[in-house]
């Protein structure tokens, strides 16, 4: 067991699966020589070749077109959209093939690939660097969307995504990247995917998130225990598409109260859906409203105030007291 | 020496053998087999009687909307004929003569233009991918089976295909460059049909020829005349060899014409006029290739007589039994089929919830 940050452990996973097969192939731009911005693929140049951690021309959409027809041919792309804010360029070949081609086929062909993109604010980026649009993806039929929130799931996700026989979006936030370190096991370990996680038992609170959003509500959590004597049991999603329910559902059904935390805008969010399903599954064993701590409906401000517009324990807090006064 | 000249390899050529009055240029001629002739001819009559009957069961409301490739044959059969069965083929949405070269069954066909998805099956044995609706997206994943088959080091070659429109598209532009920066084995095959549903040619690029884009990625391009299939198939193979032999890619121009409607939906009297869709006409690639099949004594008037029979028959066949599979696939379930290698619970819910609905136990509220 090292301690890895979230960038080792991702690199971990890709060396790894690389190491086991030949059809693992990572592409996109800087992924190469400069071992990507963000340092996710270093050193696999050294190790691989220029083949299999391939450097492409500036283009997204090629980047995404052209790993849909390697994933056809059998192989199993991993490319990079340096960021998250630059993948509309390639939006339609994720939303008109890779989502798809199973189904255009009728079974003929499939498209196991897995599309990397860092998301999310809170590293004082640029225009179009922080934005969390995870939520297009996960509208799409045929596509899964998994966001890890720490160093040792993004591991196991990332493994388990490359050998999923789907196409899989994997987000990764940009302040989870070298923020802390996580034990991470060099022996093999996946998760699976669809399937979120109990990371804090409790009786009194469902608190429901996902990827960076997981720390300021644990540590929302630990408040509430600290302070209030409030039990809060938190879920990590971990696969945003296809949603697990389950799990949250029964927690819900056992607490009678639910908080959503999320980054992106809260109108049509994954806390909308998360709600809606609380409504249909666990109606009846509601005894307050649920809540939802989200980012707000407009775009992410530049950095100076980007504090203000990310969940903050205060603001999770806030919103958690006033749905355990209810009722 | 502020200014110089930069030597650029900038060779465009348009290749013709067989012009429209079916005169031929002996020196040009590829050296064809002649059953390879009479096969060709076949193919390309099939797909201009396959058109016509897939138009009439449109018309008569037994399938929906398709593109009509009439015109266009000899640029279709011509390029893949110069393909393996081992070699992949990446449609867009008008090559049902190429797809039926390559061996789709033309009830399929005739089944996904009728609604049903069972249509798009691939079959197990074929390289060829389904037919690509978005104007162009296709490209790219030519270009990436182009990649595998370099990364793999196989003899495979990628032929895909699109239209005139499609060279304005960003795609287009993308994967050219990407397949001249990776040398990938893909046969870019432009079917310059002069109309892009309403937008001629002219409006579509300020450029003399399409192919020319070729050699701003470093890539070989020709133009030919896509209603000559001898100059198609003698530019198609000599693509395919060079690709073959990892020479790279090449972008292939065939100058042909829509002579129908973009699909059964449009009208193409609002924007065009008769006597350009008649100028054409006099065009005909199946016209000019019966007189050099026949000047060659290769066939007779007897034998294109039989084989019209022939095609007609194996059109009807295909027909009666799409219609005949059409009568049994009436669950509407399938449509939950193929979402993914497994079912994700949400989506098992909500095929019982369809399920609960067809049995009529869903209770009226």
């Amino acid at each position: 067991m090292a301690k890895m940050t979230m960038v080792q452990a991702l690199n971990m996973a890709l060396r790894q699966e690389m190491e086991k097969d030949d059809r693992v192939v990572v592409l996109g731009e800087d992924v190469g020589v400069d071992g990507g911005v963000f340092r996710i693929t270093d050193g696999l140049i050294d190790q691989f070749g220029d083949k299999r951690s391939l450097d492409t021309p500036l283009a997204e959409s090629a980047i995404v077109g052209m790993s849909i027809g390697m994933a056809i041919y059998g192989l199993r792309p991993v490319c990079e959209i340096q960021f998250s804010g630059f993948s509309y360029h390639n939006f339609h070949q994720i939303e008109n093939h890779a989502s798809r081609y199973r189904w255009r086929s009728q079974g003929r062909y499939h498209v196991p690939m897995v599309l990397r993109a860092p998301y999310s604010g809170g590293v004082r980026a640029l225009e179009h660097h922080s934005e969390s649009r995870e939520i297009y993806y996960a509208h799409m039929p045929g596509i899964k969307m998994v966001i890890p929130s720490g160093p040792r799931n993004a591991r196991s996700l990332l493994i388990s995504a490359i050998r999923d026989p789907d196409p899989v979006i994997f987000f990764e936030s940009k302040a989870l990247y070298r923020a802390f370190r996580e034990e991470v096991p060099e022996d093999e370990e996946t998760l699976p995917i669809g399937k979120s996680q109990i990371v804090r038992q409790g009786s009194d609170l469902t608190m429901i998130s996902y990827g960076a959003m997981m720390r300021p509500t644990l540590e929302a959590a630990s408040e509430l225990e600290k302070n209030d004597g409030v039990q809060a049991e938190v879920i990590d999603l971990l696969t945003i598409s296809p949603l697990d329910d389950e799990t949250f559902v029964r927690s819900v059904k056992k607490t009678g109260r639910a908080i959503v935390v999320h980054e992106a805008p809260r109108s049509f969010g994954p806390g909308a859906e998360i709600a809606a399903r609380l409504v249909e599954k666990a109606f009846f064993y509601l005894e307050a409203p649920i809540a939802r701590v989200t980012g707000f409906d407009i775009i992410i401000p530049l950095f100076s105030r980007e504090k203000s517009y990310i969940p903050s324990v205060q603001r999770i807090l806030r919103e958690a007291k006033k749905i355990l006064n209810t009722g | 020496m502020p200014r110089k000249k930069i030597n650029i390899p900038c060779k465009m050529e348009f290749l013709s053998v067989l012009d429209e009055k079916g005169k031929l240029d002996k020196n040009l001629e590829p050296d064809i087999p002649e059953d390879l002739l009479l096969k060709l001819y076949r193919a390309m009559l099939l797909g201009r009687r396959f058109d016509e009957r897939m138009l009439s069961l449109q018309r008569q409301g037994r399938i929906g909307t398709f593109a009509p490739t009439s015109g266009q044959e000899a640029s279709q059969v011509g390029s893949v004929a110069a393909l393996r069965s081992s070699d992949w083929m990446v449609p867009s949405f008008r090559e049902a003569a190429a797809q039926i070269w390559r061996g789709a069954p033309m009830e399929n066909i005739i089944l996904y233009f009728g609604g049903y998805n069972e249509g798009g099956r691939i079959e197990d044995t074929s390289k060829d991918l389904p037919i690509s609706v978005p104007v162009a997206s296709q490209i790219l994943h030519a270009v990436g089976l182009g990649w595998a088959v370099n990364y793999r080091k196989t003899d495979e070659v990628v032929m895909v295909f699109f239209g005139d429109g499609a060279t304005s598209e960003g795609d287009f532009h993308e994967g050219m460059n990407f397949a001249g920066v990776y040398q990938t084995p893909v046969i870019f095959l432009c079917q310059n049909n002069q109309w892009a549903i309403s937008i001629p040619l002219s409006r579509q690029t300020h450029s003399e020829t399409l192919a020319q884009k070729a050699l701003g990625y470093g890539i070989p391009g020709i133009q030919v005349d896509g209603n000559d299939i001898l100059a198609v198939y003698a530019a198609a193979k000599e693509a395919v060899e060079r690709a073959r032999s990892g020479g790279g890619p090449t972008m292939i121009e065939c100058v042909t014409y829509r002579v129908t409607m973009h699909t059964t939906a449009d009208d193409p009297k609002r924007y065009r006029t008769e006597d350009e869709v008649e100028g054409w006409k006099k065009k005909d690639p199946l016209v000019r290739f019966e007189k050099y099949l026949m000047d060659k004594k290769v066939a007779t008037k007897d034998k294109f007589q039989a084989i019209e029979t022939e095609v007609k028959e194996e059109i009807q066949a295909a027909v009666d039994r799409a219609e005949e599979q059409m009568k049994k696939l009436d669950d509407p379930l399938q449509m939950f089929e193929h979402a993914y290698a497994e079912l994700p619970s949400s989506l098992k819910e909500q095929r019982a919830e369809l399920a609960e609905e067809l049995k009529g136990m869903h209770k009226e509220k």
